[in-house]
């Protein structure tokens, strides 16, 4: 006698996955990305391409690139003001990007704004989201020129959608009683804002403007080299495609990457202290 | 007591300000960076955009040209994603501490990812454009080095939320290391990892942008043309692409990961 | 016979405190025996080094005529396909199904490759959904482990062991997470088991009154030295004091 509970295959075999929908969404996600991997390498254009010598030249490349740094086209102290000069766009498109980003964020929220206030502040959000930030410089570029203008103003706009999205979740965490409280001492919704949720939230936003200074901090190495926005980016850019020197590359890349590691330890630190700790 | 640690917290937060104050003055004298005139051109520059960016009849018989460089951008995305997730799996077992074979490993891999995140996809575009040419296969390997070291480190995390317990029970079974790895913990991080996934095809559309610009490649290269042209009404069309499809990027992957978070 | 016999096991973490001191004990095929000590007393620690989960430091482990301290890593791998072990926290793959987590309990008979494929044979689908039955969850056997009850998870942890054709089943603190309700459902199908199947026991326990009523032996540890050890009849307040430390009777059966 065959027990009733037991699923069985075609075949007789015995079933024992449990076919949840969260299963077969996995599955079929996987077996959709692979199938377009395949595609696209038959899609691609390989217009000029010699894979074995092209491997074996980038090989001696990255050798010549990590092993034999040196500076040719400017002197170290031109190197580390460049560094500065992008740490410098990084910094300001952070900074005023959080400020913006904090107003739009309070207006995002949905337990501190109208149901449709917060979702029109999230759809503009997403729209700019979707524009690349080096076509968001290259558009201001056209308007502003080329400079840092045009640099910062375009990074600001990825800045505030992050920033945005993360602060408002924060405030949207913000315990209700807070609320209750101030609201019941007859405090107005700035009030509340000033003494409630800032204090509370605060450490928490600042730690995401960290994040977010990490990431601008590559931002603006590639508007350097993408979009004329200067700084060692710019560097980087010139010696590798106007110089072709590859031992600038490599020590601009060093550069770089010291900066990057060093920032993303902060940042890791930062994320371990004070973020964990807000999101209960 | 209380008051103390209120006018402590003050003179914090004065601190701070004054500090904040100080680095945005620095940065904006090294980078001559003038807020006014920044400010300025915020609605000049939305003035020029609403009166230029504009989609025209002339601009849509571009449209299909315009969208094989854009199917040619998606499919590298994916392509450098997907393999990308694939070295990053190894990479994440190897550097998560639930199920690392031994210390050395566990360095190696958390460094490896962290190299390859940090430099600048930039630095990759221009020295694989050196010898690869300009053609997709550059953008594919730019985008993917840096898809490595990011979905390793996501990799890691989501190895490492995994329940230790399980892999404990298994131990206790008699199960060997790859029995363990493949059916306790990847089964447990699997939804949050195609997750990130998915996150970063939609990233590495945006970034395929930037990368074509460099190298040549895909809608960027296409844009870069237009631009270079003065041909705005072929850019506003290209922008419109961009913008279209990472929305539809970014609901697809919003609606699976709803089905399977 | 004896199945399990420990001489003179010592267990440090760090070298300047003993965990584990001189713990001599024999258990008996079929026997059922409960480990009851405050908590910190070392319970876990001692039941890990059974099956090397933990590695000890001092003394000799011998189950079934095998010294457990000297195998290397493909005998261990042997040893533990004979020990089942069933944990306080169930420590089941949540996401995955019911059948999938018991028949998790075979991987020790399978090569790696055999396991990677997750090929089992019907034999082994078969026995997992009649030990499902056995206790009373079969109804379950497609649903995802974190759809269930703790109890009901409980169950499925006993499965897995179960289905390793153990000769000793190894329990931490197997009812701390449940209700009273649940709880005495899992001693019942854990007694049950011991009697029909002639399946050892071992169970860590926090409740005396627990212990009693279903061992045949209880063992107490404190501070990491066996305390009392002997039928729970003999347990009497003094020797619940030597164990728990304590004079306040709540305190333990809370
Ligand atoms: N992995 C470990 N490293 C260091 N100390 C540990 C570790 N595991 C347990 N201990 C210590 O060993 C002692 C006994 O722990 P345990 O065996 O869990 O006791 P019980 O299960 O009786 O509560 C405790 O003091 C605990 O702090
Ligand atoms: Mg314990």
């Amino acid at each position: 006698m065959e027990a009733a509970y037991i699923k069985r295959k075609a075949d007789g075999r015995i079933h024992i996955k449990s076919g949840s929908k969260g299963d077969q969404a996995v599955r079929w996600t996987i077996i959709t990305l692979a199938v377009l991997t395949v595609v696209a390498f038959l899609f691609f254009n390989y217009a000029g391409l010699e894979l074995g010598p092209a491997i074996k030249e980038t090989a001696y490349n990255v050798k010549v690139m990590f092993l034999e740094p040196a500076l040719n086209h400017f002197d170290l102290g031109e190197a580390i003001y460049q560094v500065g000069v992008t740490l410098g766009l990084a910094f300001l498109a952070t900074i005023i990007g959080a400020i913006i980003a904090f107003f739009l964020a309070l207006m995002a929220a949905a337990n501190l704004a109208p149901v449709w206030v917060s979702r029109t502040v999230r759809v503009f959000v997403a729209i700019i989201r979707a524009v690349p930030t080096v076509l968001w410089v290259l558009i201001f570029a056209i308007a502003a020129g080329l400079g840092s203008e045009a640099a910062v103003l375009g990074m600001l706009f990825h800045s505030i959608a992050y920033l945005v999205k993360a602060f408002s979740e924060a405030f949207e965490e913000v315990d209700k009683g807070i609320f209750e409280a101030l609201q019941s001492t007859g405090a107005n919704w700035w009030h509340i804002i000033r003494s409630g949720v800032l204090p509370s939230t605060f450490t928490y936003l600042l730690s995401w403007v960290f994040l977010r200074f990490e990431i601008n901090f590559g931002v603006a190495v590639a508007m350097g080299a993408a979009a004329g926005a200067g700084g060692i980016g710019f560097e980087l850019f010139m010696a590798s495609g106007f110089y072709f020197d590859l031992r600038e590359v490599g020590f601009i890349t060093y550069a770089i990457l010291i900066i990057a590691v060093l920032l993303e330890v902060l940042s890791t630190r930062l994320k371990k202290r004070y973020l964990p700790a807000a999101s209960n | 007591m209380n008051e103390q640690t209120m006018r402590k917290s003050r003179w914090q937060t004065g601190m701070f300000l004054l500090i904040i104050i100080v680095l945005s003055y620095l940065s904006s004298a090294i980078t001559a960076f003038n807020f006014v005139q920044g400010l300025a051109t915020i609605p000049k520059a939305l003035g020029w955009i609403f009166s230029n960016l504009m989609v025209t009849q002339e601009s849509l018989e571009k449209l299909p040209k315009i969208l094989e460089k854009l199917a040619e951008t998606i499919f590298m995305s994916i392509a450098a994603t997907t393999l990308a997730a694939v070295v990053s799996l190894f990479l994440g077992v190897m550097g998560s501490k639930t199920t690392k074979v031994n210390n050395f490993l566990s360095v190696f891999a958390r460094f490896i990812a962290s190299v390859s995140r940090n430099i600048p996809v930039v630095a990759w575009s221009l020295v694989l454009l050196i010898s690869f040419g300009q053609n997709s296969v550059t953008g594919f390997l730019a985008l993917f080095v840096g898809t490595v070291g990011f979905l390793t480190r996501a990799f890691i995390e989501s190895i490492d939320e995994a329940s230790q317990s399980s892999v404990e029970a298994l131990t206790a079974t008699g199960a060997t290391y790859f029995q363990i790895v493949s059916k306790a913990v990847i089964p447990q991080a699997l939804p949050q990892m195609i997750s990130w996934v998915l996150f970063m095809v939609e990233t590495n559309i945006r970034n395929a942008t930037l990368v074509g610009i460099l190298t040549g490649t895909g809608i960027g290269y296409t844009f870069d043309m237009y631009y270079k042209m003065l041909n705005y009404n072929a850019v506003a069309l290209v922008t419109l692409c961009i913008v279209i499809t990472v929305i539809v990027v970014d609901l697809i992957s919003n609606h699976i990961r709803k089905v399977i978070l | 016979m004896s199945l399990l016999k420990v001489e003179g096991l010592g267990k440090s973490y760090t070298a300047d405190k003993k965990i584990l001191k001189n713990i001599d004990f024999e258990i008996k095929a079929g026997e059922f025996v409960s480990i009851i000590g405050p908590s910190g007393a070392g319970k876990s620690t001692m039941l890990r080094c059974m099956n090397r989960m933990i590695e000890f430091n001092e003394g000799k482990i011998i189950f079934n005529n095998q010294d457990v301290g000297s195998l290397n890593k493909k005998e261990l791998r042997k040893l533990r396909t004979n020990i089942g072990m069933v944990f306080q926290h169930y420590n089941l793959v949540p996401r995955l199904s019911v059948i999938e987590n018991v028949l998790h309990g075979r991987y020790g008979y399978k090569t790696t490759l055999q396991g990677l494929l997750g090929r089992y044979t019907e034999e082994e689908k078969e026995r997992a959904f009649y030990l499902l039955e056995k206790l009373g969850i079969h109804e379950h056997a497609y649903k995802r482990c974190d759809q269930l009850s703790g109890g009901q998870q409980q169950r499925v942890g006993i499965c897995r062991a179960l289905i390793q054709e153990p000769k000793l089943i190894l329990c931490d603190e197997p009812i701390a997470s449940l209700d009273p309700n649940s709880s005495k459902v899992i001693m019942d199908h854990l007694k049950s088991i011991s009697l029909e199947m002639g399946i050892t026991c071992l169970v860590n326990l926090h409740q005396v009154e627990v212990a009693q009523h279903y061992s045949d032996r209880i063992i107490g540890l404190n501070n990491g030295e066996i305390v009392f050890d002997g039928n729970g009849r003999n347990l009497g307040e003094e020797q619940i004091h030597k164990i728990y430390g304590t004079k306040s009777r709540e305190l333990i059966t809370a």
